[in-house]
C-alpha cells in the first residue's frame, strides 16, 4: 500500500473487478459502503476515505500500536487488517468513543497528562478499552498468575496494565501517566 | 504491493478449490504476518483465499480426553480457554508470551503455525536469502545473526522459527490436522516444521494447497504440570532469544514422562529427545536436568555471535524443569 496512494476518486469510480470489491464497514455506528482495491488496509481507508485521522500510522507493520481500533469489539492493529476481509464488521475508532462528550478514559488521559506529543494516544486509548474488556471477560496476560481462575474477571494492577498495553509504544515515554489514567477508569 | 484477487471461503472444500483455481494463491488467516510480508514485497500472492471466517472456530473437548482447537480460533481465545489453561497451561503461557494483545486478537492458530521467520534478510528483498529466493545465498551466515539458530541449521539457512505457540505444541505432543487434495491427515506438531537442509524455502511439511484445519492436544499430556518460559531482550513484546516448553510426569520419585522443546534455537521447535531419554527413570534433580540438557545441547553449533544462546537455553530449561517437580518430590 504505502506509496501506491489510492484517492477517493479511484475508489468511487473503480468497479468491483478481480482486484476490487464492494465492502460495507459499520464505522462508529454508521454503515459505509465503498468499492476498495483489495490491497487497502483498514487504517488507510479510515484515514484517507473516511476522514477519520485519529488512528495513526506509526510503523505500518504491527509493531507500534498507533493504529489500534476496535473491530467487532476487539482491539486490532488496523494497519495489518485488509479492509476487504472485514466486510460487515463493526469498527470503532477514537472518534466514536464517548456519548457526544468525552469518554471517561479520554478525560482521564487529560487529567493525568498521559501524553506529550499525542501521536500514540488514540491507539493507547482504544487499546486500553480493548484490554479492559478482555480482562473483564477473563482473559489472562503474560503476568497473570496461572493459578488465577478462568471464566472470571481478571484484576488489573499496574503490572497487568503495563503488560497488556505493551503493544502500544510511546516515543515520548508517557507510560507512567498512561497507566495512571487507565487505573482511574477501572477503579 | 501487487494487485490480487480476493475470495472469502465458506467451507474447507471451497477454500482448497479456490486455492487450486487461482495461480499464486495464498490463504489469509488474521493477516498479521502475511499482510506485513506483502507490504515488504516478500510475499506477492496473485490471490488471497480468506480462511479467517471458516467454521473452524471451535475448541472442542473430544470423548478421549483430547482437545481440538480449530484453525481459526484466535490466539487470545486459545490462551484464555479454561481447558487449555487448566490442562495444558504451557500452551496458554506460550501464546501470552508472544506478540501483543492486538496481534493475538487477530492471529489464528493456523496462521501462527505458518508464520515465516523474522530473519531481517528474509524480510529485505534487496538482500540475498535462500529462503526467500532459493540459490541467492544466505546473508545471515556472516551477517547480523545474533537471533539465529544454534541447532539443526545448514550452510543454506540459519534462521529460527519465531512461533512461541508451536514450541508448546511440540512439547505437549500435539498434532496438526490438515485437509487437502488427498483428504485429511495429521502430523505431530514436533515434526510439522522442518530443518532447512538444502531446501530452506520449505518451512513445514505442509503440501501445496493444504489447509491447516486444527491442532489436537492429546489426553496423554492433559493435566500434567507444564510450563513455558521465554528469554528475550525486553520483558514484553519481543521474539524469543531462547525459550523452553516442558511437561513432566514424576511418579515414585522418578521421571516417567518428559516432553521438552526449545524455541529460538532452530528452524523448528527443537524437541529435546536426547534429554528426555536421559531423564526417564532418573530422579528429578537440578543436577539431572542440567546433565540431560547438556547432552542435548552438545549438538549445538553456534554462529559467530550467538553462542550465548546455549547456556541461556540450558539455564532456562533447568529452571522450567525444576519448577515442574511436584513439591512432595522436591
Ligand atoms: C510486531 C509483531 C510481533 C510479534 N511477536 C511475536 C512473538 O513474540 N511470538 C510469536 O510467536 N509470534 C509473534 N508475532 C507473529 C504472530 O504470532 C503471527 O503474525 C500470527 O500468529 C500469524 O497468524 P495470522 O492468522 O495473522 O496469519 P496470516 O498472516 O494470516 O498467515 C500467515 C501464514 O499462514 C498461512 N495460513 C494462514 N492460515 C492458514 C491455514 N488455516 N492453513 C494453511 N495456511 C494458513 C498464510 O497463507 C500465511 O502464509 C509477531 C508479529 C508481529 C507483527
Ligand atoms: S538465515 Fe535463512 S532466512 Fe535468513 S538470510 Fe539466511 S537463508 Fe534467508
Ligand atoms: S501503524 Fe499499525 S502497529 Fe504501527
Ligand atoms: S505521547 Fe508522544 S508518542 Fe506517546
Amino acid at each position: 500500500m504505502g506509496s501506491r496512494h489510492h484517492t477517493r476518486d479511484d475508489a468511487a469510480t473503480a468497479a468491483a473487478d478481480r482486484h476490487h470489491s464492494q465492502v460495507t464497514l459499520h464505522v462508529n455506528g454508521t454503515p459505509r459502503t465503498l468499492t476498495l482495491d483489495h490491497r487497502r488496509a483498514l487504517l488507510d481507508v479510515l484515514r484517507e476515505d473516511l476522514d477519520l485521522t485519529g488512528a495513526k500510522k506509526g510503523c505500518d507493520h504491527g509493531q507500534c500500536g498507533a493504529c489500534t481500533v476496535l473491530v467487532d469489539g476487539r482491539r486490532v492493529n488496523s494497519c495489518l487488517q485488509l479492509a476487504v476481509a472485514l466486510d460487515g464488521s463493526e469498527v470503532v475508532t477514537v472518534e466514536g468513543l464517548g456519548d457526544g462528550g468525552m469518554h471517561p478514559l479520554q478525560q482521564a488521559f487529560l487529567d493525568r497528562d498521559a501524553f506529550q506529543c499525542g501521536y500514540c494516544t488514540p491507539g493507547q486509548i482504544c487499546s486500553a478499552l480493548g484490554a479492559i474488556d478482555e480482562a473483564r471477560a477473563g482473559h489472562p496476560s503474560h503476568v497473570t498468575d496461572p493459578g488465577t481462575p478462568s471464566g472470571r474477571p481478571m484484576p488489573l494492577g499496574r503490572e497487568e496494565i503495563r503488560e497488556r498495553l505493551s503493544g502500544n509504544l510511546c516515543r515520548c515515554g508517557a507510560y507512567p501517566h498512561i497507566v495512571d489514567a487507565v487505573e482511574d477508569v477501572i477503579r | 504491493m501487487k494487485a490480487f484477487a480476493y475470495v472469502r471461503a465458506g467451507s474447507v472444500e471451497e477454500a482448497t478449490e479456490a486455492y487450486a483455481a487461482h495461480p499464486g494463491a495464498k490463504y489469509l488467516g488474521g493477516g498479521t504476518n502475511l499482510v506485513d510480508l506483502m507490504k515488504l514485497g516478500v510475499e506477492q500472492p496473485g490471490a488471497l483465499i480468506d480462511v479467517g471466517r471458516l467454521p473452524l472456530d471451535a475448541v472442542e473437548e473430544l470423548p478421549d480426553g483430547s482437545l481440538r482447537i480449530g484453525a481459526t480460533v484466535r490466539n487470545s481465545d486459545v490462551a484464555a480457554h479454561p481447558a487449555v489453561r487448566d490442562r495444558w497451561p504451557a500452551l496458554s503461557q506460550a501464546l501470552l508470551a508472544g506478540a501483543s494483545g492486538q496481534l493475538r486478537n487477530a492471529a489464528t492458530t493456523g496462521g501462527n503455525l505458518l508464520q515465516r521467520t523474522r530473519c531481517p534478510y528474509f524480510q529485505d528483498v534487496t538482500k540475498p536469502c535462500n529462503k526467500r529466493q532459493p540459490g541467492s545465498g544466505c546473508a545471515a551466515l556472516e551477517g547480523v545473526h545474533r537471533d539465529h539458530a544454534v541447532l539443526g541449521h545448514s550452510e543454506t539457512c540459519v534462521a529460527t522459527h519465531p512461533s512461541d505457540m508451536a514450541v508448546a505444541l511440540a512439547a505437549l505432543d500435539a498434532r496438526v490436522e490438515l485437509y487437502g487434495a488427498d483428504g485429511t491427515r495429521s502430523v505431530p506438531a514436533a515434526r510439522f516444521h522442518r530443518l532447512p537442509g538444502d531446501r530452506p524455502e520449505r518451512d513445514t511439511e505442509i503440501r501445496p494447497g493444504e489447509l491447516v484445519t486444527g491442532v489436537v492436544l492429546p489426553a496423554a499430556t492433559a493435566g500434567l504440570p507444564s510450563l513455558y518460559r521465554k528469554a528475550r531482550d525486553r520483558a514484553s513484546y519481543a521474539f524469543a532469544l531462547a525459550s523452553v516448553a516442558a511437561v513432566l510426569r514424576v511418579e515414585d520419585g522418578v521421571v516417567r514422562h518428559a516432553g521438552i522443546a526449545f524455541g529460538g534455537l532452530a528452524h523448528r521447535p527443537w524437541r529435546a529427545e536426547r534429554a528426555e531419554a536421559a531423564l526417564l527413570g532418573a530422579a528429578p534433580t537440578e543436577a539431572a536436568f542440567g546433565h540431560a540438557l547438556d547432552l542435548e545441547l552438545a549438538a549445538a553449533r553456534p554462529l559467530r555471535d550467538n553462542a550465548f544462546k546455549v547456556p541461556l537455553a540450558r539455564n532456562v530449561g533447568v529452571d522450567v524443569l525444576t519448577r515442574l517437580v511436584p513439591p512432595t518430590v522436591a
